[in-house]
């Protein structure tokens, strides 16, 4: 069943101080099914941020539309929960008051608020930490708040901007792991854009390959390996072929990438 | 010495206090030594035997108070005008469109060229030191606010529209609560100018308040007294940034954790 679809959505941004229109995405489609965890992957500055922002409707594209369960995605909105690659966790409330952010925009009862958000912090591993302000917490606890506020909404998807690429590689590895373990949980659909290959490949169920700016998908690539994952599938011979495949795809990418530069 | 060494807290307070004494150690020997003329300055010790004599004999103290009300009165007034024009105009493009002009044009206009008209308009009551005082500091504070909220991140914004915020949910939930420290902090700083606005206010047309008790004491070369006045507005300006610099780390921890 296809819960988003991406119809023909391309994005040219005008030009800045009279120059030329900058065509940072192509006109692209994509179906994407309830429950699905797709990785959009590409080299930097192919389009692909400028994809996820178009579904969560912070940015319009210049043609076609967004579809989120049959509707047309026209501004944000809490069905689409959103986690950045910079830290977005509002400084004046403690993490508890983060997670219940949406949950207060929607007007949920305090007693239901304070429930929900009990759960969340337990689920992302913050207990203790619920009266700590943002600057006291280190880039990856405030990465899994920011992953605790999106999902207490209950979104119908969840999208996430390279949200472990400002975390140094221990983190990133267990961030990877935390999230795919809520995934394998609580079933959600996600969109989730990397540059990194293993990342792309260790989340997945699909990994999505996009072409150097403007950018367009170039392939289309089911992962199958099994859950629950481990860390230790990063090293099995399955995941070695798929990382030497994507490794031929992007290297291409990036080098037509650096030509134009 | 390293550039940009932080000094400690014990070597902060001594080299502070330091040269507040050096100052006056300067003071004192240039006036007790003779080297001014005792006419135009007064020595320190003068300087509080005359200030003594204000507070005991001439009731310096409702002075002091009555300039303290309008320095308050006025900013408050401000303030109040002030907060909400600036964030309305840093929220929403077209006010700002509208009002900033306007407000860069009159934000030079001097608050002290405006007291002869103040006082056709008002008469030479509390209402037109009042007024010398808003006028001295709304523009200031409407500018420098409107720049603030303008300036709010915008990742923050977008996030909260991600988690369901309307456009009010996002002034009253985002924008005012991440610029309240940079609000609170620009009303410290324009305080500080309102109190240079009293004080031109009460040179003109005033028979009561500070500033009038010093151009009362230059016309009898009471320097004395005129040192006395400036030292306990600097006093009061110092207490009153203290105060409202622990206020503003009171309320806002976040800010400073």
């Amino acid at each position: 069943m296809t819960k988003l679809a991406i119809d023909n959505v391309s994005r040219t941004f005008p030009g800045t101080h009279g120059g030329q229109p900058v065509k940072a995405l192509q006109p692209t489609n994509l179906a994407v099914n309830a429950n699905d965890f797709i990785t959009i992957l590409g080299p930097s500055g192919c389009g692909k941020s400028t994809l996820l922002r178009i579904v969560a409707g912070l940015d319009t594209p210049s043609t076609g539309r967004v579809l989120l369960d049959g509707r047309e995605v026209t501004r944000p909105g809490p069905d689409r929960g959103m986690v950045f690659q910079s830290y977005t966790l509002f400084p004046w409330l403690t993490v508890a008051d983060n997670i219940a952010f949406g949950l207060r925009e929607k007007g949920t009862p305090e007693k239901e608020r304070r429930d929900i958000v009990a759960s969340y912090v337990d689920l992302v591993g913050l207990k203790g930490f619920e009266n700590h302000w943002p600057k006291q917490l280190s880039g990856g606890m405030q990465q899994r708040t920011a992953i605790a506020r999106a999902l207490a909404n209950d979104p119908e998807i969840l999208l996430l901007d390279e949200p472990f690429g400002a975390l140094d590689n221990q983190t990133r590895g267990l961030m990877q792991e935390l999230l795919l373990g809520i995934w394998e949980k609580r079933k959600k659909t996600v969109l989730f854009v990397t540059h990194d290959i293993e990342e792309a490949i260790f989340m997945a169920s699909r990994v999505i390959v996009m072409s150097a700016r403007p950018g367009r998908i170039k392939s289309n690539v089911v992962v199958d390996l099994p859950h629950p994952r481990l860390y230790t599938i990063k090293t099995s011979a399955e995941f070695s072929a798929l990382k030497a495949r994507l490794t031929e795809e992007i290297r291409v990418e990036a080098m037509r990438t650096a030509e134009a530069h | 010495m390293r550039p940009l060494e932080p000094v400690s807290p014990a070597l902060r307070a001594v080299l502070g206090i330091g040269f507040f004494v050096i100052f006056v150690a300067f003071w004192a020997w240039m006036t007790l030594g003779g080297y001014v003329n005792r006419v135009f300055l007064a020595d320190p010790f003068s300087m509080l035997r005359d200030g003594w004599r204000l507070l005991v004999e001439d009731n310096f103290a409702l002075d002091i108070l009555i300039t303290v009300w309008r320095v308050v009165g006025g900013f408050v007034l401000a303030s109040v005008v002030a907060v909400p024009l600036g964030i309305l105009m840093g929220a929403w493009k077209p006010f700002e469109a509208l009002l900033e002009p306007f407000v860069s044009f009159a934000r030079y206009l001097p608050a002290s060229a405006f007291i002869p008209l103040l006082i056709l308009w008002a008469g030479v009551g509390e209402i037109e030191k009042l007024l010398v005082i808003f006028v001295g500091s709304v523009f200031q504070l409407i500018l420098i606010i409107a720049v603030s909220v303008g300036n709010t991140r915008r990742d923050l914004v977008e996030a909260a529209y991600t988690l369901g915020s309307s456009n009010r949910g996002i002034v009253r939930r985002v924008i005012v609560p991440a610029n309240a420290p940079a609000i609170a902090e620009t009303l410290r700083l324009v305080l500080g100018w309102a109190w240079t606005y009293v004080i031109v206010a009460e040179l003109i047309g005033a028979s009561s308040g500070i500033g009038y008790m010093i151009i009362n004491s230059q016309s009898r070369l009471a320097t004395g007294q005129i040192i006395f006045g400036i030292i306990i507005i600097g006093l009061i300006g110092l207490i009153s940034d203290t105060a409202f610099k622990a206020l503003n780390r009171w309320l806002f921890p976040w800010s400073l954790a």
